[in-house]
């Protein structure tokens, strides 16, 4: 008994350091935000006192306000649209048989593992020669694009999983393709789209590179470009800085803990075995 | 050829239609063909000029991919990507593991609380995760500051400064984002281990590393390589961390392909190359995947 005692205590000893080199580069951006600008200074003190203004002043002079819209718009319009497409192509995929089912497949499955870098290019002139750069399509067509194929792999999973004899008892009663679609199985597939709306929603809200190579003007930029910027030109701002990289987090990290589950399950799942 | 087209019709339950598949299909397809499939058809077309973005491509063949080896400032960054990967995920599985076994002989309570804290990381924007990182490894950051309070000034640097700890720096702010996945992953495998097992190896005379190495090990293969998929995918498509700490320096020293592509082709105007290394990227991540898959069913 003493040695389960003393694997036990040892066992919440690793943990428990583990979970403070988690936390601490987190809880440093955290007080370093909360800090007057004079305190303020990478690493990790308390915060003399609470500086909410840090807050206000990243919003307005970092013009986070600005950039968060652009990321709202963007991201909402990539989630829905990914969500419709990729369940659409999922639902063709998982419970009908045709032709070529499988090529397609394959190749949606291809760009699970093609990296943005083999894309970004051509993209950036293929928008050019369109007049799209340093417009909002630039940064929502591809971004759907990377998310449907995941979403249709992820989709595809469910949908061969869910009850054949329901799909047909509802083809029995008359129902049309579509309505078994949107009124038999997208209800009852809610926690297989909600891991997708949230992977996506993380993927979106977070991506970098293509809004560096797509976006020029101020009014376009998402936050994590925005924060990027204002840490060229303010790094001495730290407390700012502080904030705005905690605006970029909050909302992905509030979405991460009421969805944790669901969360970690779909980012899990990117490791396609077939 | 008709025979199986009629085939595959005739597998349809009855009063399936026939072609609406392809009706349901057709809105992903499009946008994933335009926006995936074209762009990567044209990457390697480009790869094969040599063209500054601006005036005539000039044909140059395979130049650009033999150059991926010849040339040591295209040579470096793969290198360079290959050595993060220790970073990125082989030291993320070995920690993981190490959790894992000492769990392995208890049953944990609050898990939810430990798995939420050590996945956050794996969430946070990788603009967020460069700031902190720039500042826990600034002259006056939280690393130095730490070596001081224990005596160990020698032993303080200029982190990201320096040509040799760099690229290691950078790839210990890899680990950090990725052990947590790895635990989360392990944690689960080693919960559904049956306690039989290990009673069984306990009672043949075994101590907690051959316990380990028999019973742990095996069982948590298809998370091992589930955990090894993804760190390398992620860890080489990583452009984010390195463009906002180092932006390759400094000299080439943390130079990795993903940076290459967006340096050379929207910075100094050599789209050839940087749509070759795009590609050799690419099939890079292809070739280790295949890989892993392989040397897991190989050994199973």
């Amino acid at each position: 008994m003493i040695s389960s005692r003393l694997d036990r205590t040892l066992t919440y000893a690793v943990l428990v350091l583990f979970v403070v080199i988690a936390l601490v580069p987190v809880l440093q951006i955290v007080s370093t935000a909360l800090s007057s600008n004079e305190h303020a200074q990478p690493g990790l003190l308390l915060p003399d006192g609470l500086h909410w203004h840090n807050f206000v002043d990243a919003w307005q002079r970092g013009h986070f306000g600005t950039y968060l819209r652009s990321s709202v718009i963007v991201t909402v319009v990539v989630v829905v649209a990914a969500a419709v497409l990729s369940t659409m192509a999922a639902y063709a995929f998982g419970t009908m048989r045709f032709p070529g089912v499988s090529v397609l497949f394959y190749l949606f499955l291809l760009g699970l593992t093609v990296p943005e870098e083999a894309l970004v290019i051509p993209l950036y002139y293929d928008f050019r020669g369109l007049g799209l750069t340093d417009t909002y399509w630039a940064l929502i067509l591809p971004q759907t694009a990377q998310s449907v194929a995941f979403g249709t792999y992820w989709m595809r999973t469910y949908f061969s999983r869910s009850s054949r004899e329901i799909t047909e008892a509802a083809r029995i009663d008359g129902a049309s393709t579509w309505s078994i679609l949107w009124r038999v199985l997208v209800p009852s597939g809610r926690p297989a789209i909600t891991t997708l709306v949230v992977i996506t929603f993380m993927w979106t809200w977070n991506e970098f590179l293509l809004a560096l190579v797509m976006v020029s003007s101020d009014a376009r930029r998402t936050v994590p470009l925005g924060l990027a910027f204002f840490q060229g030109q303010h790094s001495s701002d730290v407390a700012l800085l502080a904030a705005g990289a905690v605006l970029v987090a909050l909302p992905v990290v509030i979405v991460y803990l009421a969805f944790q589950r669901r969360f970690i399950e779909g980012m899990l799942s990117g490791a396609v075995k077939e | 050829m008709a025979n199986r087209v009629r085939a595959a019709y005739r597998r349809r339950a009855p009063g399936e239609p026939r072609a609406l598949g392809y009706l349901y299909i057709a809105p992903a397809l499009v946008v994933f063909v335009a926006m995936v499939i074209v762009p990567l058809g044209q990457s390697v077309w480009y790869s094969l000029f040599s063209w500054d973005g601006l005036s005539v491509a000039t044909w140059v063949g395979v130049g650009n991919y033999t150059a991926l080896v010849s040339d040591p400032t295209l040579r470096g960054p793969f290198l360079h990507a290959l050595v993060l990967l220790i970073f990125y995920s082989l030291l993320p599985i070995l920690l993981g593991l190490l959790l894992a076994a000492a769990m392995s002989r208890v049953r944990v309570r609050g898990l939810t609380f430990f798995r939420t804290v050590l996945f956050l990381p794996q969430v946070l924007a990788m603009v967020v995760v460069a700031v902190t990182w720039r500042w826990i490894y600034a002259p006056g950051g939280l690393l130095n500051e730490a070596l001081r309070l224990v005596g160990l000034d020698g032993l303080t640097h200029s982190w990201l400064g320096d040509f040799t700890l760099a690229l290691p720096a950078i790839g210990v702010a890899g680990t950090w984002v990725g052990f947590g996945l790895c635990m989360v992953l392990f944690l689960a495998g080693v919960q559904t281990i049956p306690r039989e097992r290990y009673e069984a190896a306990r009672l043949d005379g075994a101590g907690p590393l051959q316990e380990f190495r028999a019973v742990t090990l095996p069982a948590l293969r298809p998370q091992i390589a589930v955990a090894a998929t993804l760190t390398i995918v992620a860890g080489l498509r990583n452009f984010d961390l390195i463009y906002l700490t180092t932006a390759g320096g400094p000299g080439n020293s943390t130079a990795v392909p993903a940076y290459e592509v967006y340096h050379r082709a929207f910075e100094i105007g050599q789209v050839g190359s940087a749509a070759a290394v795009g590609i050799g990227l690419t099939v890079l991540i292809f070739l280790l995947t295949v890989v892993v898959s392989r040397l897991v069913e190989g050994t199973q």
